[in-house]
C-alpha cells in the first residue's frame, strides 16, 4: 500500500482506532465522545500526590515547534510528562523556502533516534499530514503524530478541549446555540471548532465577523453567518472568542484595532445579550482591548482559565490513546 | 479446588465476606477501595455491613494496567476517587473475583501515587485461581476453578442485586 492510498481516513489504522491525531473533521461522534469520556479520568490524575500514571514509561514524545507557542507547547509538556513520557523540546525555526524537506528530514533523524509520537506545530497546512504520509511510505507507522496546529487548516486538540469545556459546564450539545466570534479566517481553532460542534450535534452553530475576516462559503460547513455581533449573540448559551491574529493579516483587512473592538470586542453589554448563565471561552492568548474586555475575561462568566487546565487532561487522553494503538 | 458445576450466591458471599472481616477492622479507621466496576459494588455492601466510618474509594486500574501496550487504553476508564488520606491508612482492596492478580498489582501501584498506606488487605468474594504473580488475598470466604477461557463476571440487577454470570471468551 502506497502511504494512505487506501485508506478512507489516514488518522485511522486498519483496526479503525486512532492512530494520528490530524484533524477533526471526518472522525464520527463516537470517537470524539469516547475521547472526551477518557479525558475525565485523566482529569483527576492533577489531584494526586504523584500526578503521574505510567502509561508512556519509556516512550519518548518530540514536540515540533516549527512555530512559536508557548502555551501549547507547555500543555503538551505537562501531559506527555504525566503519562511518564521522555518529552524531548524543539523549537524550530523556518526561514526555508521549501518546509516541508526541512519537517521530513527533522522527522528523518528523530525516528533515527527511537521517537515514539511527533507533536507537530507548522505555519503550512497539511505538515502534519505530510509528515504521517512519510513514516507511512517509509514503513515507520508506530510513529503516532498529533496536530498541534497548522496553518489555517486544523487544531484538533485545541477544538477538543473546547467540547470537553463545553460539556463540562452544559452538558447536552444537542440542546445549544453557540457563537464562535471574530477572526475566523486565519482561525484553525475555529475550524476544528465548527467541525467538533457539528460532528457532535450542536443544533445551531453561529459565526460572527466582519466580512474580511470570513473565508468564502464558510455556510458550507453548516453554520450561520453573522455580521452583526449583538444580532449574533442573541440568545447563545456559549461564545467562543477568537484571537485576532494580527501577525497573520496581509493588506487592510481592518481599519484598526480600535474600530475592531468597537465592533467585535465581547465587552459585558455585549455579553448581556447572551443568555443569563452563557459561558465566554478563548483559545490564548488574548489580545486584551481588541476582541475582549477585560472585565469579560476576568468575569464571572469566562472560563478560559479552567480551559487550558482540561486541556491537559484531554491532551493526555489523546497520547494513550494513540499509543496504545500500535 | 473443585472445578465449578454451579455458580457461588453473591449476595451470600458477601454476606460471609462481611462477617470474616468484622474482627479485623475498625470502623472508625479502616477505609475501603473498590475496583471498578464489581468490586465498587461489593465495598459499598461491605461498608454498609460492617458499619465504617470512612466513605469508600473506588478505584479503575486502566492507567496501571499491564497489557496496555498489548491492548491499548481500556475504552469505558472511570475517575479514581479516594476520598480519605491514604498516607498512614489502613486500606482493604476490595474485588469481586481474585484471578491472575494483575490488577491487584496494578491497583497497589495507583494507591501508591496518592500516599503511603500502614497496611493494606485484600478483600474478595471468590478466588477462582490462575494466579500469576505473588498475590493472596486476606479474606475471601470461596474458591472454585475455572479453565481459563472462563470469565466470572459479577452483575448487579436494576434492584441492585448482585449475582455472577459465566462467560466464554
Amino acid at each position: 500500500m502506497s502511504a494512505f492510498g487506501k485508506q478512507p481516513n489516514p488518522q485511522l489504522n486498519s483496526h479503525g482506532e486512532l492512530q494520528h491525531l490530524l484533524t477533526i473533521e471526518g472522525l464520527p461522534r463516537e470517537m470524539l465522545t469516547r475521547i472526551l469520556d477518557t479525558a475525565a479520568p485523566f482529569s483527576e490524575v492533577a489531584e494526586r500526590e504523584v500526578k503521574k500514571v505510567p502509561l508512556l514509561r519509556g516512550k519518548s514524545v518530540f514536540n515540533l515547534f516549527f512555530e512559536n507557542s508557548t502555551r501549547t507547547r507547555t500543555t503538551f509538556e505537562i501531559a506527555a510528562k504525566r503519562l511518564s513520557a521522555d518529552v524531548i523540546n524543539l523549537n524550530i525555526s523556518t526561514s526555508s523556502a521549501n518546509k516541508g524537506e526541512t519537517l521530513l528530514d527533522t522527522a528523518d533523524n528523530l525516528a533515527a533516534m527511537q521517537a515514539d509520537m511527533f507533536v507537530v506545530r507548522h505555519a503550512s497546512s497539511g505538515a502534519p499530514h505530510l509528515l504521517a504520509q512519510h513514516l507511512a511510505a517509509t514503513g515507520r507507522d508506530h510513529i503516532h503524530v498529533v496536530n498541534a496546529g497548522d496553518g489555517r487548516h486544523a487544531h484538533p486538540t485545541q477544538g477538543l478541549l473546547d467540547m470537553y469545556t463545553i460539556r463540562h459546564y452544559k452538558t447536552d450539545f444537542t440542546q445549544l446555540t453557540i457563537a464562535i466570534v471574530g477572526d475566523v479566517l486565519h482561525s484553525r481553532v475555529a475550524r476544528s471548532q465548527i467541525h467538533a460542534l457539528t460532528t457532535l450535534g450542536v443544533p445551531e452553530v453561529r459565526v460572527i465577523a466582519p466580512k474580511t475576516l470570513l473565508p468564502t462559503g464558510i455556510e458550507r460547513l453548516g453554520v450561520r453567518v453573522f455580521n452583526d455581533m449583538r444580532e449574533g449573540l442573541r440568545g447563545v448559551d456559549v461564545v467562543m472568542m477568537l484571537r485576532l491574529q494580527n501577525e497573520r493579516m496581509q493588506g487592510a483587512l481592518l481599519p484598526s484595532t480600535q474600530e475592531y473592538f468597537k465592533s467585535y470586542g465581547l465587552t459585558p453589554e455585549k455579553l448581556s445579550l447572551a443568555k443569563p448563565d452563557a459561558i465566554v471561552m478563548h483559545p490564548g492568548p488574548m489580545n486584551r482591548g481588541v476582541e475582549i474586555d477585560s472585565a469579560v475575561a476576568d468575569g464571572g462568566q469566562a472560563v478560559i482559565l479552567p480551559q487550558v487546565t482540561f486541556g491537559i487532561a484531554v491532551r493526555m487522553a489523546v497520547m494513550a490513546m494513540l499509543a496504545g494503538n500500535s | 479446588m473443585p472445578v465449578a458445576t454451579h455458580l457461588p450466591d453473591a449476595e451470600a458471599l458477601c454476606a460471609a465476606l462481611a462477617d470474616a472481616m468484622r474482627p479485623h477492622v475498625d470502623p472508625a479507621a479502616t477505609a475501603l477501595v473498590g475496583i471498578h466496576t464489581g468490586g465498587v459494588w461489593v465495598a459499598a455492601r461491605l461498608h454498609a455491613a460492617l458499619g465504617l466510618k470512612i466513605p469508600p474509594g473506588s478505584i479503575d486500574v486502566s492507567f496501571y494496567r499491564d497489557d496496555y501496550h498489548q491492548r491499548g487504553l481500556h475504552a469505558n476508564a472511570k475517575t479514581s476517587q479516594i476520598p480519605f488520606d491514604v498516607e498512614g491508612a489502613h486500606i482493604v482492596i476490595v474485588d469481586d473475583v481474585l484471578h491472575t492478580g494483575r490488577t491487584i498489582r496494578a491497583a497497589m501501584n495507583e494507591l501508591f501515587d496518592y500516599g503511603r498506606p500502614a497496611r493494606i488487605d485484600l478483600a474478595v468474594l471468590t478466588d477462582r485461581g490462575g494466579r500469576e504473580l505473588p498475590i493472596a488475598p486476606t479474606f475471601c470466604p470461596h474458591s472454585l476453578s475455572l479453565p481459563a477461557a472462563q470469565i466470572l463476571a459479577l452483575e448487579r440487577a436494576d434492584d441492585g442485586g448482585l449475582s455472577f454470570r459465566l462467560i466464554e471468551k
